[in-house]
């Protein structure tokens, strides 16, 4: 199973090196990989039918428990097959769209890419590699809407969707290792055994939250969901098959798949059927103006899966079910829808609905198609989808006192998705033939064939549900419902209220379409209230954003060198105070200075002197040799405590240092003051209190014990073992001979750079 | 265990610089020495990392010295690894450099330099005393110092003043710091002072000092708000100069960090909530930074910034599964950061200019470069399964048992910035349309330097995509490496056992 979850990643990691023979008619060899993909998974039926999952395991990194470990079960494998079964018939379809297009086995590359991370996502048991194949899906959706890379609106979009599903993806991230950590392991099946301690933990509201946030941005649910319009700048085969079949149902599938290990608790169910209500119906309203058709199908894509998070939030067994009949339904009539969009616009060269009409003259199946696809979607009997909608129905009426309202909001969904579906999927065949369209013509038979085979599987399985009952919903049901009740899919339940309500939907929808013409006009009126969308509030918040970064890196990185020192040594001397205060008892005893001599005293004055002279003289000159002065008094200072050497090691020092930057300052321009009073008074003072806290900490250490050992070590073996008598140079060559060469190679790098910095001019041709 | 051969990549180093001194002038011998050199010093990382992780911690005391009275070299499984990463990358440099640096640089000691750069970081990785290490930094300051100014042009002097200056400050607080380290308890052997630092009474004292350790490598690791040379320095120098810098300059700092303050400063609660807030404001700071560039390498240069951030939070959250992924990261961080800017090179020497807006077109004119530029630019992104995710799945984790929530929602904006830093960067320059950019003059265009050249400009990109793709899918035996290592900072007494247990090797 690994080699067919992997063989997309495969086939796309070796395109770059074909590309040239992977162009035209040979691209024809890319819908194999799902058609054996299809068949290979669809040989999996019997065993999932008798409810006997499938699962393999291949070690990966074992030390965080991540693992490629694979499981197909009922719900795995609906989408499995979803994945692989639209994947070739969107190939197909895709062959003859970017016909001729320079660029063919990239795309398909990506693609590929895509499917296979999809059906990595849906078959991993272990939740970081589920994770790892949510991102990759992110990841080839980004290449994708961008793939007309040289429009600024696909850049703008594809960038839109990646931040999105990006940061809901980090979300994702998050809620996952929390539950590993919480529960103790990373795979799905060993955390369905720990659901009960999982739900009572103190973090479960983390771990539902982290996780909602990764599903509804992935999934386009409000206020996330704005991304997903713009992604309709991909190419038709990509919004098809990425952003209304399979990858938007990611999240779905994700709340699905945790529905058995989290479910069922107040705020799982709550926040879902919230989230879920609003999205169906806000996205369902929007669909009504659209004028693009595959705009309104977009928001319409929005709303189903709205339905979906809304059925799974109810939790119950009903809404299960019907949670999982719809996947299947949504996924029959909109790609079919889709690529009838797409036939459309690649035919006509337009997608506005207000234009479009009696295109079913000149394209007859297309049209077939699309009215096929609109009856499924509105639930006309018998079509799937009026077993779908039943199923619906039936969910939302049986939930309790709450029924009312959930099932009003469920039928003005419909109705208006009812009337969306008729727009994209009848309106344009529909009526007089522009006079502009008469060249239009039916487009090659691998474009046409796709959509109708996908919408006849909607009429197919409306007349025979018994096809796919027990193989199929049975096993589905099984793996995200916990009661195991039996199921039956049926297309006639008798004249009871839902068959009512059914019919209702439909006769309001189809009023609706007959009286609601699309317009500029209305189009614009609804636009009205963009100001408050959450893609303007997220704009505004951006903008915001940025300009906090703008301010925050401006005040820190202000380009002065003084205020960088400045702002270091003020932090520093504020840990430092913070850490004495509250460290340290200040014992500055009074014996310390009892044998303090007059000659030190002196100097020290003359230091202090000196400094003042170094700080505030306005000549370069005296400030260099008061500098001097301090430096011959540390000599005076190293003298009286018997380091004769050292002295004299600091006096030829300090003269050379005078002498050089005598020299070097002859040549500089005048002194000139470039702060102002305050400044150098701050300045000033941090300055000292800098000072102070280096001579307190100084003072401290003198009063600890001092360990001479060391000292002792040199003093005594110098000699003997290193057979030299002056201490400090057999320290210097010998003990800790190994800095001085390292303080002779930093001489002679200096010594390089400063014969560079003299010598070299880089002429104006040779500079990179 | 003694093994003297342990400052074999130091001296190697040193042996290299100075015989490229020798052929001063000639600059085509010199781009071949450094490549071969860089090779052969490749060759002996690896045989001392495969020596460590076979037989444990080997030590050299320099000139038979005994510890703690002389300077002990130690190589365990850290300095092992920070050892074959710095030749991992030095190679990758110096192949770059003899495609990318002009002659001009190279006749004013370009290589020599380079090489003492690379003994430097060696050295800090390898010894054992911490004044040792202050040399070594000197060497790593001075040499970085000289590469910045080589070519002498307006704005790197600009750069490097102020490299120099809050390096310089860094090294005075450094110094200052081991001065009352000594006079506390009289050693510099790093192990001797991991038992005596434990047994000072006065702890106020000792945490005092671990500020100034804090700041002064604060400063060199770049961490908020001690950062201000990075982004002011890294964007001048040549590319090949600004690669090993953001390769190895700030991860040097980091080193001494992480092993300063397990092997001898415990930190306290103060020091860890301090550590852990300096974390959160570094990945802030960087991120925030990163999102206004518009010049490629600034925006490298503050994503640096960003990312130490995260070393710097598994430091502060002081577990060994924490450490376990600021480890990672940094192995993870040296490969990738260093490709970034030579990618930088790569781009400016196709077009001339680094200014992401200017740019364009490079998914059309350059495919096989896009898909090889990809690699760095996704793998720093941490675009799972690749080298930069794995880290942070131990961060987070760490994070979660340590109740770090807050942390662990500055590594994920972090992430989330990158991510939106990279993608742009990818939609700019890779995908718009390509708008044509005048020819400078002073710039040799890709297309004008001999195939050798070119393949020495394209080889080490290739080379490091390579390492990173290795440590992303084969995450599994850096983790193990990582593991190792981190258990080996959190029970430092093995180390202390191997410095001072030797026996050596004269009297």
């Amino acid at each position: 199973m690994i080699i067919a979850i992997l063989s997309g990643f495969i086939l796309a990691a070796i395109v770059p090196f074909f590309s040239p023979y992977l162009k035209k008619n040979a691209s024809l060899i890319f819908p194999l990989l799902p058609l054996l993909l299809f068949g290979y998974f669809a040989s999996f039926f019997p065993r999932i039918k008798n409810g006997d999952p499938v699962s393999m395991f291949y070690d990966w990194v074992p030390s965080f428990g991540v693992d490629l470990s694979f499981r197909l079960d009922g719900l795995s494998l609906l989408f499995v097959l979803m994945i692989t079964g639209i994947g070739v018939l969107v190939f197909f379809y895709t062959f003859s769209y970017m016909k001729g297009h320079e660029y063919i086995d990239r795309f398909y590359a990506f693609l590929c890419m895509f499917m296979a991370s999809m059906l990595g996502l849906v078959l991993s048991d272990n939740i970081i590699t589920l994770f790892i194949f949510w991102e990759l899906t992110s990841i080839s959706s980004f290449f994708l809407i961008g793939f007309n890379n040289e429009e600024p609106a696909s850049r703008k979009s594809a960038l839109l969707a990646l931040s999105i599903t990006g940061l809901g993806g980090f979300f994702l991230l998050a809620g996952m290792i929390l539950l590993g950590t919480v529960g103790g392991s990373y795979s799905i099946q060993e955390l369905l055994s720990s659901s009960e301690a999982i739900k009572s933990n103190s973090l479960y509201g983390g771990i539902i939250f982290f996780l909602f946030i990764g599903a509804f941005t992935k999934s386009a649910q409000f206020p996330f969901h704005f991304w997903l319009p713009g992604a309709m700048k991909a190419p038709t085969p990509v919004s098809t098959y990425l952003h209304s079949a399979t990858m938007v149902k990611a999240g779905i599938y994700l709340l699905a798949r945790f529905s058995p290990v989290l479910g069922d608790t107040f705020w799982w169910n709550s926040t879902l059927v919230t989230v879920g209500a609003i999205t169906m119906l806000y996205a369902a309203i929007h669909a009504l103006f659209r004028l693009d058709l595959k705009g309104i199908l977009a928001y319409s894509t929005i709303s189903a899966l709205g339905i979906l998070v809304f059925l799974i939030g109810l939790g119950t067994d009903e809404a299960l079910l019907a949670a999982g009949v719809f996947i299947l339904v949504h996924a029959l009539y909109k790609a079919t829808l889709f690529l009838v969009a797409g036939i459309i616009d690649h035919e006509t060269g337009t997608r506005d609905v207000t234009v479009l009409s009696g295109l079913g003259k000149v394209m007859l199946p297309v049209a077939l198609a699309g009215i096929l696809a609109a009856l499924s979607n509105a639930g006309a009997p018998p079509f799937f989808g009026f077993v779908g909608k039943d199923l619906i129905y039936e969910a939302t009426m049986q939930y309790g006192e709450w029924a009312v309202v959930l099932t009003g909001a469920a039928i003005v969904t419909n109705i208006c998705l009812l009337f969306a579906g008729l727009l994209a999927g009848v309106k344009p065949f529909i009526g007089a033939l522009p006079e502009k369209f008469g060249k239009v013509h039916l487009p090659s038979p691998l474009m046409w064939v796709p959509p109708l085979i996908l919408a006849s599987l909607g009429l197919v399985f409306g007349l025979f549900p018994s096809l796919i009952e027990q193989s199929l919903i049975q096993p589905l049901f099984s793996s995200i419902s916990k009661s195991g009740t039996e199921i039956h899919l049926k297309l006639w339940h008798g004249f009871n209220l839902i068959f009512g309500l059914s019919m209702t939907t439909l006769i309001l929808g189809t009023l609706l379409f007959w009286k609601l013409k699309p317009s500029k006009n209305l189009f614009q009126k609804a636009f009205r209230f963009e100001f408050l969308s959450p893609e303007r509030l997220v704009g505004h918040f951006a903008r915001g954003f940025s300009g906090f970064a703008r301010i925050w890196t401006g005040f820190f990185q202000n380009g002065y060198l003084r205020n960088y020192v400045i702002t270091i040594l003020g932090f520093l001397t504020v840990l430092l105070a913070y850490r004495l205060y509250n460290g340290i008892g200040f014992q500055i005893k009074a014996e310390m200075f009892e044998n303090v001599t007059l000659y030190e005293i002196i100097v020290l004055l003359i230091m202090a002197v000196s400094i003042v002279f170094t700080v505030f003289s306005t000549s370069r000159l005296v400030a260099v040799a008061s500098l001097g002065v301090i430096g011959y008094s540390i000599c005076l200072i190293f003298l009286f405590y018997s380091a004769p050497d050292l002295a004299m090691t600091q006096f030829s020092i300090d003269t050379l240092t005078v002498i050089l930057f005598v020299l070097v300052i002859y040549n500089l321009p005048k002194y000139n003051t470039f702060s102002s009073t305050p400044i150098r008074i701050r300045d000033g003072i941090l300055s000292v209190f800098f000072g102070l806290l280096i001579a307190v900490l100084t003072l401290e250490v003198l009063n600890e014990p001092l360990n001479r050992e060391t000292s002792e070590f040199y003093a005594q073996n110098a000699y003997t073992l290193a057979k030299g008598k002056n201490v400090v140079n057999v320290i210097l060559v010998d003990f800790r001979g190994f800095d001085t060469l390292g303080e002779i190679s930093v001489l002679a790098i200096a010594a390089l750079g400063v014969f560079s910095l003299l010598k070299l001019r880089l002429k104006s041709i040779e500079k990179e | 265990m003694n093994n003297p051969y342990i400052v074999l990549p130091i001296i190697f180093q040193l042996f290299t610089a100075i015989l490229l001194m020798f052929f001063w002038l000639n600059v085509n011998a010199q781009r071949l020495i450094s490549g071969i050199f860089s090779l052969i010093s490749l060759g002996i990382s690896i045989w001392l990392f495969s020596e460590i992780w076979q037989n444990g911690i080997l030590i050299s005391q320099a000139g038979g010295w005994q510890a703690p009275f002389g300077i002990t070299f130690v190589a365990d499984v850290f300095s092992a690894t920070m050892v074959l990463l710095t030749s991992i990358a030095g190679f990758a440099v110096a192949i770059f450099s003899a495609g990318s640096i002009r002659n001009a640089r190279l006749k004013f000691g370009y290589f020599p330099i380079l090489h003492f750069l690379l003994m430097g970081l060696n050295g800090a990785f390898l010894t054992g005393d911490i004044f040792n290490l202050y040399v070594w930094f000197e060497i790593i300051i001075i040499a970085s110092f000289v590469l910045i100014t080589l070519g002498g042009e307006k704005s790197q002097i600009e750069g490097a003043i102020k490299y120099v200056t809050l390096n310089l400050l860094a090294s005075a607080i450094f110094l200052t710091a081991i001065a009352i380290l000594y006079g506390l308890v009289g050693s510099l052997n790093m192990a001797d002072l991991s038992i005596q630092i434990a047994e000072v009474e006065n702890r106020g004292l000792v945490n005092v000092t671990a500020i100034l350790f804090l700041i002064g490598f604060g400063i060199k690791s770049a961490i908020f708000p001690l950062y201000f040379w990075l982004p002011a320095s890294y964007h001048t120098p040549p590319p090949a100069i600004s690669a090993i810098f953001a390769g190895l300059l700030t991860k040097v700092g980091v080193y001494a960090l992480l092993r300063i303050f397990t092997l001898i400063f415990i930190p306290d609660e103060f020091l860890s909530n301090l550590l852990i807030g300096l974390a959160a404001l570094t990945i802030l700071s960087g991120g925030l930074g990163a999102l206004l560039q518009v010049n490629m390498r600034k925006m490298f240069s503050y994503l640096i910034i960003c990312h130490i951030g995260f070393l710097i939070a598994g430091l502060g959250m002081y577990t060994e599964l924490a450490l376990v992924g600021a480890l990672f990261y940094l192995i993870h961080d040296i490969i990738v950061k260093t490709n970034l800017f030579l990618v930088a090179g790569l781009i400016f020497k196709l077009k001339g200019t680094l200014n992401i807006e200017k740019l364009g077109g490079f998914y059309r004119q350059f495919p096989k470069f896009s898909l090889l530029m990809a690699i760095p630019l996704f793998s720093l992104v941490g675009i799972p399964p690749l080298s930069g995710f794995w880290a942070k799945l131990y961060l987070i984790q760490a994070g979660y048992l340590s109740g770090q929530y807050v942390l662990i929602g500055f590594i994920l904006l972090g992430s989330f910035i990158t991510l939106w830093v990279i993608a742009k960067l990818w939609a700019e320059v890779f995908w718009k349309p390509d708008v044509s950019i005048p020819k400078k003059i002073g710039v040799k265009y890709f297309y004008e330097i001999k195939p050798l050249k070119r393949w020495a400009m394209v080889l080490p990109v290739i080379l490091l995509g390579i390492t990173s793709l290795y440590i992303g899918f084969f995450a599994e035996h850096i983790i193990v490496l990582s593991k190792h290592i981190s258990a080996d900072l959190m029970n430092p007494q093995n180390y202390i056992d191997a410095v001072l247990g030797a026996k050596p090797l004269t009297p």
